[in-house]
């Protein structure tokens, strides 16, 4: 492989925002048909150093070099017509625009000065046929499910015909079956000769899939692996510098007492039916199943986010189905949603006030109240929970696990008997995880009942008693911590 | 932003953090002052300072309601048609069918509010975009405004209803103007210290975050419809009683101006930054540049020219100075 010369060569790439250094003069080449996994902790500088590569952003020195040639593209235009196509974590897709629309927008193909819908249609077709995706391409993105859209994303990547391919966590949002079809095409297209760079924090599949791996820290390179199959533990001590004793804390023995009831519970989307499960006083209930199982909806709707058709949630035996979140919270059923982005915190409102808007009745004394008191009263949380930042700090200015953090305080400080984790640590670095981990057991321990909804299998496996697998809207069994591994859950989970 | 992590005591804790946000339209204000001062020998007077005042009641009122819409992410087209119309309903009531000031005021002031309640349903209950359904208010209420009496003006309120415009009570304050420093205080003060005026920025800055903490986004919503009507409402009073006069052409484009001095004030039109302390300013941005110009015998037509640039003006600033 070394033998051959690399499509893309960087040397002592190093970027500045103003006196901050993000990136110390980084060396990085990649050859034709390999794929590259770049690991690191949130603020590593992946992200910089992808944004350099596709041409986001311009490195302040270092000298980059495409097939020979001195590359430095002075946009993002410039960089896709090199052939480099990036795949953002977030997708940036049109929803009200056909899938043929996003996978052509900016370069749609003409025919006499008219859009040649006909032929953007094919070729959309084309594509996500090479992808497995057997959707109409002038079906709107609307709708479908993120999995579908990151495959779109990504055929929108492959139809540019590009070099090289970044793909900035590409299965976060996928189920095991999407990431399997995913894993089926990056090799195809390492057959083509396509060079990957792959950025993710399931290290699992990393193993699975990449030839190289370059782990960064604080903006430096500080590993390099010739091989994919380094042991998870190798990697992650190298990324957060120093050796883990344990990523999953013990559990704590929860009591015989059951704290939450759900009794024939179903959506009216029928997005899930019939679901009985009780989850007992200080005891951690995982949830897990495949993308589009009705995971996400059901706790949905255990907390009031969501509708119920039928069925019933008792709390200590006291029927308490809520109708809005309002009615949850007052009987101490709490969510942290999936999407902290768009549903647990305001990002561009501080800490402070993020954790008052659940705690306004709290800190008000007679409905009256001041900026003082909710950061005294958050500071507190702040504080025990140890978010590291400070209470008038915006909160998207944290990283995901300070935010994540931030959510659970905001829950915590109104003392709930159930607390309610979807996907608890989607998106938040290795090192910050074991810290969210240990929350859960602090909870568990003083005595809540804990519900965790995970599509990390690991996760589920490693924080749960008991696991209930969910399959396709139903529930497809409940697995004790001894029974449950693996193959277990996936066995029921693709019933 | 660094600056209000530090606690601040007294006065300037009360007052600063109101304009947080407004400090480039405060200094704004100030240059614009500084240079009229320059500009004309009648400027800076107390005089010209009240009248300054007098001529800002009837936008300040309206632009506090606006305000608390604005901040929710929403808005209101309709409030000059609101106002139209409370302005006929008391003219009609009172000159008309001879109903005493005392219950003649409260009963427009409810018709305003009742425009702002059905806007709110709308916007809640059958999910109509605030933008189209104050449109459609806006529509609906100049249309009754008219039909309340065929397009005609009223006039013979009592004469002590004028007076409130006219006498300064100790020299200084018209009954007009302290009621719109009532509504900027009480104003102030709800929209930082009260639960109510909090759970607007967290509505405005993402409703979904508000919903699932367990804030009752949809009433909170026709609340603040309702507030900003009766607001609008409340600024046709001070406007029935400055003309001593009510007409159903009253307050064409007001919701623009009231839009415009929010905006001018600091207040993002998506919703969840800003407040009343920057509204104040805006509104007397645009009461003195409107005073100022007409000092200087600026044309009414450049003066529209003029606000319209100081609108992108402000706006811009603000999104520099953020990116920065």
């Amino acid at each position: 492989m070394t033998n051959r010369s690399p499509i893309l060569s960087l040397r002592g790439i190093q970027k500045s925002y103003g006196p901050i250094k993000v990136l110390h003069g980084v060396d990085l080449d990649i050859y034709p048909g390999e794929v590259v996994a770049l690991l690191g902790e949130n603020g590593a500088g992946k992200s910089t150093l992808s944004n350099i590569i596709s041409g986001t952003v311009q490195p302040s020195a270092g000298d980059m070099t495409w097939l020979g040639k001195p590359y430095a593209p002075a946009n993002p235009r410039a960089a896709i017509d090199e052939g480099v196509g990036m795949i953002h974590q977030e997708l940036k897709l049109l929803p009200k625009l056909s899938i043929a629309e996003n996978v052509f927008v900016g370069r749609y193909p003409m025919k006499s000065g008219r859009l040649d819908r006909k032929v953007m249609e094919e070729r959309a077709r084309v594509g996500l046929r090479r992808l497995g995706l057997d959707v109409p391409p002038d079906r709107l993105v609307e709708g479908l499910s993120t999995g579908k859209q990151q495959l779109i994303e990504i055929a929108k990547a492959l139809t540019l015909n590009a070099r090289l391919l970044i793909l900035d966590e590409p299965t976060a949002a996928l189920g095991g079956e999407e990431t399997q079809l995913l894993f089926r095409q990056i090799e195809r297209l390492k057959s083509e000769g396509v060079g990957i760079i792959y950025i993710s924090h399931r290290l699992e599949e990393i193993r699975q899939i990449t030839d190289r791996i370059v782990v960064m820290r604080d903006g430096a390179k500080v590993q390099e692996f010739d091989r994919g199959d380094v042991p998870v533990r190798t990697i992650v001590e190298a990324m957060v510098g120093r050796s883990l004793e344990r990523m999953f804390p013990t559990l704590p023995v929860p009591t015989d007492e059951v704290t939450l009831e759900v009794r024939g519970l179903s959506a009216p989307s029928k997005a899930f039916r019939d679901i009985s499960f009780s989850v007992r006083k200080g005891e951690v209930f995982g949830i897990a199943g495949l993308m589009g199982a009705g995971r996400t909806e059901l706790v949905r709707a255990i907390t009031g986010a969501d509708p119920i058709a039928s069925g019933e949630v008792l709390l200590h035996g006291r029927p308490v189905t809520p109708r809005s979140p309002t009615d949850a919270i007052r009987n101490g059923i709490v969510l942290v949603p999936e999407d902290r982005k768009l549903q647990g915190v305001v990002l561009d409102h501080s800490i402070a006030e993020n954790i008052g808007y659940a705690n306004l009745g709290e800190v008000a004394h007679n409905g009256w109240l001041s900026s003082r008191r909710i950061r005294e009263f958050a500071e507190d949380y702040i504080k025990r929970f140890g978010v590291k930042g400070r209470g008038g700090q915006n909160a998207g200015e944290l990283s995901g696990g300070n935010q994540q953090k931030v959510v659970l305080a905001k829950w915590l400080a109104r003392k709930p008997q159930v607390v309610v984790l979807d996907e608890p640590t989607r998106g938040i670095d290795v090192g910050a995880r074991s810290s969210i981990y240990d929350l859960i057991m602090d909870l568990a321990r003083e005595g809540v009942a804990v519900i965790v909804v995970s599509s990390d299998l690991e996760e589920v496996l490693g924080v749960s008693s008991r696991i209930m697998v969910m399959a396709q809207g139903k529930q497809a069994g409940i697995l004790n911590r001894e029974d449950a591994n693996d193959v277990s859950v996936m066995e029921l989970a693709t019933i | 932003m660094v600056a209000d992590v530090k606690e601040r005591q007294g006065f300037a804790g009360v007052v600063l953090p109101s304009l947080r946000g407004a400090t480039g339209p405060l200094i704004g204000l100030i240059v614009l002052c500084l240079f009229l001062t320059f500009a004309t020998d009648k400027f800076l007077s107390v005089r010209n300072f009240l009248n300054v005042l007098d001529q800002i009641t009837v936008l300040g009122v309206m632009a506090v309601g606006m305000t608390f819409v604005i901040l929710i992410g929403g808005i209101d087209l309709a409030v000059g048609s609101v106002m139209a119309l409370a302005m006929m309903v008391l003219g009609y009531l009172n000159v008309v069918a001879g109903v005493p000031m005392g219950i003649a005021i409260p009963l427009a002031l409810l018709a305003a509010s009742l425009n702002g309640l059905v806007a709110g349903l709308l916007i809640t209950r059958f999910n109509v975009p605030a933008f189209i359904a104050t449109l459609a208010m806006m529509s609906i209420t100049r249309g009754l405004a008219n039909m309340i009496t065929d397009g005609q003006q009223i006039i013979g309120f009592p004469a002590w209803f004028n007076m409130m415009a006219i006498v300064r009570f100790g020299g200084f304050l018209t009954l007009t103007v302290a009621v719109m420093i009532v509504v900027f205080i009480v104003g102030l003060l709800y929209q930082r210290y009260r639960h109510g005026g909090r759970v607007l920025y967290a509505i405005g800055g993402n409703a979904e975050v508000a919903r699932l903490a367990g804030i009752n986004v949809q009433r909170a919503t026709v609340l603040v419809y309702v507030v900003c009507s009766f607001l609008a409402g409340l600024s046709g009073m001070v406007l029935a009683a400055r003309l001593d006069s009510v007409q159903p052409s009253s307050g064409v484009s007001y919701e623009l101006d009231a839009i415009a001095a929010v905006v001018i004030g600091g207040t993002s039109l998506s919703g969840g930054t800003g407040g009343i302390g920057g509204t104040i300013i805006g509104v007397l941005i645009i009461g003195v540049l409107r005073n100022g110009l007409n000092l200087l015998s600026v044309s009414p037509f450049m003066q529209q020219v003029i606000i319209g640039a100081v609108i992108v003006l402000a706006v811009t600033a603000e999104t520099y100075r953020k990116r920065k």
